[in-house]
């Protein structure tokens, strides 16, 4: 079938400024990128590298407070968007050029139904009447294989699922058969096994409408199953551009090898010292919250001093819910968590303050758990003065021990604003407030899920170093299991509130798995460009994701 | 709707017994207030026999506790007791007065609360515009000033230099409605001048507040035209914090009359609360205070399941 191949959108010399601190600063600094009709080019980067910026720029359009500077060209099928009048190119978006965005929870209206809105450009556009464009929804939610084609359009935004909703979104991209679609990070928010149905569904309809798409993404792996080119960007400049498979092969740039190379750092495994008793021990632990459904349901597991514990699962297995009893957040229904064999008060209002400093915890987002308003003195200070009671000399001597600890410079980060910093430097200071109160044990939550890799990398070396320095214990909530790969000794595997599978890490890589621990290691895109195509030749189209998750029931024993 | 019903319940129940305590603050406070009320029926020469006899037909001579509870079971009924002055029952007197009120605060409020919102609509359309500047400053001069200010500037236009509107709000029930709304015109005008800014102020900063929503964006990069990014993408959900807004501007309307009602003499529940306070006729003045407190507590109560019927998750549970 011969497809027409003929470029469809030319970039050229593209700079895009943002207004910060009363001036307009460069975030795009001329960057360069032609792509065909039908064509999927990969844009990846840092965040803050500018992909974002440039799919934006691509439908013509500048974010609020930020502006594309004179001179740039962006020509689309030979009309040129940054001298054609606002309402020109309004009339491209939807129609001609179609938006993905990252989080379709956040980015459909959550006040009108999901057919609703998407039939609003086609008959924005008089191109459908209303029957005919639900009719054309219906079908293209049946093409993306979503559950009840007929019906989940007639739901809200909150009644549907997270990837069913990006799903929902790609297909509403699609309602105008548009040439081109930005894919803006569709699958950072969803979990593994959901984003394979994603990225299969995506693939999919891309290749039967012959759409060309620009595919953005800080995700090597599902860059190399989407993109037939790709693009590096760093600091709105371009590193190197080349045809994935190339791409993956020969990266030419020392930044790109860097890149390539993120997921090296593996902590030796620590092996349960003998005959000892565990720091952290969950007993039988049922929780739910107020008048809801039960989230744990017999939950157990040990954690010996100086040792990490990877908590793996889907967003709603419980494993954030598990963290909150062990802090006292959440006093469970049954079963009890003792400390050195010693019960824990399940209230953490009941708890002394010698007990309440050995469990702290890190957020995923350090970005919303240091106060604005705050010095990082402060931030710091606070836990060192209620765990310790320092106060003058001794405890600035503290912040800045600990800030030496974090790898921050206290001469400089000492009287700073959590806003002024980046956000690997916000997590750090994060774990220096954790370790302020000199804890045996901390909670890390999905603490380098919000990072660039390269950031997370720098996050996961210094807790290891920290853990070898302090003796520290570690929870590590996280549902990437490269992460785990890095750092854990043991692993938890929890689904529906259960734990299903517990072990050392290395017994836990191999197989045989519990089906659902199968199923979460099979779902981890890999660097290879045919990983996708294999595993869906290999499961089937419809037993992945949600649709294979549903399948195993926790309560199954591990296969053997 | 079964949840939406429990909500709604359980904040009547609550709204309630809010009343109740206000009713508690209403009657002690009165009770506190110095003089005595058979003295100041009868005057200084009533002897202290006659006043005794008075105390016991009005039954002043019981003790305060009994008497809250005989006025609160009597409020239930809406028999708030008599008039100290004229001995006319309460209830007869200011009902008819308060529909009056009702009357024209129903009037400004049809008026007020859908321009307040076009305005505000427009005004986040053409934010940081002039029309935005003008608006902004326009309706906060004129909450800026004083109603009865106000009200007295519209008088001398619209009354007294054009003789378009009557400056006297006297009505009487053989008018037909058409006049009534002549004659009330003013009044209801210098209402809505006053509520106006506020409600425009809150839809504005409503839906700007949401222009930064990832759905927001989306919408625009559909294509969507501007004017209807606001109306269908943004008001929809900004419905809670503007409901909140116009439900405590309309309970201002029926309670914060007072002044208005003087200038253009209407004769509505401000006007006898006006009258009864200066006679020290204190059960209207209960029966008025109590009344105020129902209409704000109703409000804020509409206010409050309004909101959450706006919720498209609360109507549509998963």
């Amino acid at each position: 079938m011969s497809q027409d191949k003929s470029v469809l959108l030319e970039i050229k010399d593209l700079r895009i400024q943002g207004y910060s601190d009363e001036t307009w600063v460069d975030i795009i600094k001329g960057v360069d990128l032609t792509l065909h009709r039908g064509e999927v080019m990969g844009l990846i980067g840092e965040s803050g590298a500018g992909k974002s910026t440039i799919g934006a720029a691509a439908m013509g359009y500048a974010r609020d407070g930020t502006r594309i500077v004179e001179g740039s060209k962006i020509e689309f099928d030979g009309m040129e968007l940054t001298t054609a009048s606002e309402s020109e190119r309004r009339a491209l978006r939807g129609s001609r050029i179609a938006y993905v965005a990252q989080s379709a929870a956040a980015s459909f209206n959550p006040a009108h139904k999901l057919i609703d809105q998407h039939t609003e450009a086609p008959l924005q556009y008089r191109i459908k009447k209303r029957m005919e464009a639900q009719e054309d929804a219906v079908d293209l939610y049946r093409r993306l294989r979503l559950p009840n084609p007929e019906e989940i359009g007639f739901r809200y935004p909150h009644q549907v699922s997270g990837g069913q909703l990006q799903r929902a979104m790609t297909a509403m991209a699609m309602s105008c058969r548009p040439d081109l679609i930005i894919f803006d990070e569709p699958t950072t928010a969803l979990d593994v096994t959901t984003q394979i149905e994603v990225l299969a569904a995506i693939r999919d309809i891309v290749d039967q409408f012959n759409t060309a798409a620009i595919y953005i993404t800080h995700d090597l792996a599902v860059v190399a199953q989407m993109a037939d080119t790709i693009k590096v960007l760093l600091k709105g400049n371009e590193v190197e551009e080349a045809p994935t498979e190339e791409m993956l092969k020969n990266p030419k740039e020392d930044y790109t090898k860097s890149l390539w190379a993120v997921r090296s750092f593996e902590s030796p495994q620590r092996h349960r010292p003998k005959d000892a008793t565990p720091l952290i021990s969950v007993q039988n632990v049922d929780a739910a919250y107020t008048n809801g459904p039960k989230i744990l349901d017999d939950v157990s597991f040990d954690i010996y001093e100086g040792m990490t514990v990877a908590v793996v699962g889907e967003s709603g297995s419980g494993k954030s819910t598990t963290a909150r009893v062990i802090t006292g957040l959440l006093p469970p229904q049954k079963g009890q968590v003792l400390f050195r064999g010693e019960p824990f008060p399940p209230d953490y209002r009941q708890r002394n303050r010698d007990q309440l400093r050995q469990c702290q915890m890190i957020y995923q987002m350090a970005d919303t758990a240091l106060n604005p308003k705050v010095k990082i003195s402060e931030i710091i200070g606070r836990p060192a003065q209620f765990y310790s009671g320092l106060t003058g000399v001794k405890l600035k001597n503290r912040v800045d021990e600990l800030l030496d600890l974090i790898e921050l410079d206290p001469s400089k980060f000492y009287n700073r604003y959590p806003p002024e910093l980046s956000g690997g430097q916000k997590q750090r200071i994060g774990i220096a407030r954790a370790l302020a109160a000199e804890p045996t044990f901390i909670v890390c939550d999905e603490v380098t899920s919000a990072l660039d890799q390269l950031v997370a990398e720098g996050i996961l070396r210094l807790l290891d170093r920290l853990q070898n320095e302090l003796n520290l214990a570690y929870m590590f909530i996280t549902h990437d299991l490269a992460t785990v790969r890095s750092i854990a000794d043991e692993v938890i595997v929890m689904q529906q509130g259960k734990v299903i599978e517990q072990g050392p890490k290395d017994e836990m890589f191999t197989p045989p798995h519990h089906p659902y621990t199968d199923l979460l290691l099979s779902s981890v895109p890999e660097m290879d460009p045919n990983w996708l195509t294999t595993l869906l030749e290999e499961r089937g189209v419809d037993n992945v994701g949600d649709a294979a998750a549903a399948k195993i029931d926790p309560n199954d024993a591990k296969i053997t | 709707m079964g949840d939406i019903l429990r909500l709604v319940g359980k904040r009547l129940g609550l709204g309630l017994v809010i009343l109740l305590v206000i009713s508690v603050i209403i009657f002690f406070m009165v009770e506190l207030l110095p003089g005595d009320i058979a003295q100041a029926v009868l005057g200084q020469g009533a002897t202290e026999e006659n006043l005794a006899a008075l105390r016991k037909e009005m039954g002043l001579d019981q003790p305060a506790i009994v008497r809250y509870f005989d006025w609160l079971l009597g409020a239930l009924t809406f028999d708030f007791g008599q008039s100290i002055v004229t001995g006319n029952s309460v209830a007869a007197i200011i009902g008819d007065r308060f529909t009056k009120t009702l009357f024209l605060a129903a009037y400004a409020a049809v008026i007020a609360v859908p321009v307040a919102i076009t305005l505000g609509v427009v005004v986040a359309l053409l934010r940081n515009s002039i029309f935005d500047r003008v608006a902004n400053v326009v309706t906060l001069t004129f909450i800026s000033s004083p109603e009865f200010f106000l009200g007295y500037i519209l008088i001398l236009y619209f009354a007294v230099k054009w003789g378009m509107f009557p400056a006297i709000s006297s009505i009487n029930d053989g008018m037909t409605f058409l006049e009534l709304l002549e004659r009330t015109f003013l009044p209801a005008l210098t209402l809505v001048l006053v509520v106006v800014a506020h409600m425009m102020r809150m839809t504005r900063a409503a839906i700007i507040n949401l222009l930064a929503s990832p759905y927001i964006e989306m919408a625009r990069l559909k294509g969507t035209p501007p004017w209807k990014v606001i109306v269908k993408h943004a008001l929809p959900n900004a419905w809670a914090p503007i409901i909140n807004v116009i439900a405590l501007n309309l309970a201002y309307l029926i309670t914060g009359v007072v002044l208005v009602e003087v200038v253009f003499v209407y004769p509505g529940i401000g006007q006898a609360l006006v009258d009864a306070v200066s006679k020290r006729d204190f059960p209207i003045v209960q029966a008025c205070c109590l009344i105020f407190a129902a209409t704000f507590i109703l409000l804020n109560l509409a206010a409050d399941v309004g909101s959450i019927l706006t919720n498209p998750r609360l109507r549509h549970p998963k």
